[in-house]
């Protein structure tokens, strides 16, 4: 399954519900103000570290920048990806859960 | 004339999840033509609207990040950023834009408009104002 | 609204402003002066090339009395005057120069 997490997760639960449901194996991609989630050296990013043993993370790219936020400043492990990538997700999992 | 009073604008969203950001920006431009003491402060995720390089090419919306650098020109000199919301968020004061404005009372020198402060710190400067515009 | 310069027709709203800020040339500019009737000096592509400039650095059509400070400030005190930009852009420095110089209407403008 994919989940994906379009809110910040330091104003919205969105995330950490995310994180509660998502089963091993799962992928996560973050977008929009998901992103701030995939950085490192935050209130959440240890949580996000500790699901990474189970769940794949992925960010999408072009919202980072817009951010301002580059690629080293990620939690390691995390990989971005382009609009191209977002559609390959969401078509080689069987069904997608947005937590809007 | 009335008297002048303290206005502040209040940013607590990210910039490009939600309209507020901009909306709030552009508040501020069309409401300095009146003169009032005017101070923005950014907390919670509203720290994050002054992050540097941001390039919004890759998501079809206009970067409205370079306007925060006019804001000297049109006398708003006061810009407040929370401490512990930038820590929260991994931030430091380099990951955002240096602003500075044009002191006209000491030879248009050139001056900070970020002022780093403490939530306590915020707290009480929110509670002298007159007005607080919440974005 | 559209503009026609040199047999290729330019999108316009319906006060005269550009629809899109990369359609304009010196000719766009040109076009819309006579449009008004106004012979464009040097003295005006000095401020046209000023809010040009401005809107390149910081996404915005300044206001008028941001525009005449920075003019002051650039090209002198004789210029950076309410009087000098009005006898230039008698519809208003902040409004015409704008247009002429492609950018949209200066935020708080009505």
């Amino acid at each position: 399954m994919l989940h994906t997490v379009n809110k910040s997760p330091f104003e919205r639960t969105a995330l950490q519900s995310c994180l509660g449901h998502a089963l091993d194996g799962a992928s996560v991609l973050l977008f929009e103000d998901g992103v701030y989630g995939a950085l490192k050296g935050t209130g959440v990013s240890g949580e996000v570290a500790e699901a990474m043993g189970r769940v794949k993370f992925y960010v999408l790219g072009p919202d980072l920048r817009a951010r301002g936020l580059r690629e080293d400043r990620l939690i390691d492990g995390i990989q971005v990806v382009g609009y191209d990538g977002f559609v390959d997700l969401v078509t080689s999992h069987d069904n997608v859960q947005a937590w809007l | 004339m009335s008297e002048i009073k303290k206005f502040m604008y209040v940013n607590r969203k990210a910039p490009y999840g939600t309209i507020y950001a901009l909306e709030s920006l552009e508040v501020v431009l069309i409401g300095a033509a009146f003169d009032q003491d005017v101070s923005l402060a950014f907390l919670d995720d509203g720290v994050f609207q002054l992050t540097k390089d941001q390039d919004t090419s890759g998501i079809g919306m206009k970067n409205f990040s370079p306007t925060y650098a006019a804001l000297g020109d049109y006398d708003v000199t006061k810009i407040y950023v929370e401490k512990e919301s930038l820590e929260e968020r991994g931030l430091t004061l380099d990951d955002l834009q240096h602003l500075t404005y044009e002191d006209e009372d000491d030879d248009w020198a050139e001056k900070d408009s970020i002022r780093l402060v403490t939530r306590e710190e915020l707290a009480r400067i929110m509670d002298e104002q007159d007005v607080l515009l919440s974005f | 609204m559209a503009l026609e310069v040199n047999g290729k027709v330019i999108e316009t709203d319906e006060e005269g402003y550009l629809a899109n800020i990369n359609d304009w040339t010196p000719e766009v500019a040109e076009a819309m002066a006579k449009a008004d009737g106004v012979d464009l000096t040097e003295n005006h592509w000095e401020v046209i090339n000023f809010l040009r400039e401005y809107y390149d650095e910081y996404q915005i059509a300044p206001a008028v009395r941001v525009l005449t400070k920075a003019i002051g400030k650039k090209l002198g005190k004789e210029k950076g005057n309410s009087k000098y930009l009005y006898e230039l852009f008698p519809y208003g420095p902040a409004k015409q120069a704008c247009k002429y110089a492609g950018l949209p209407k200066p935020t708080g403008c009505v």
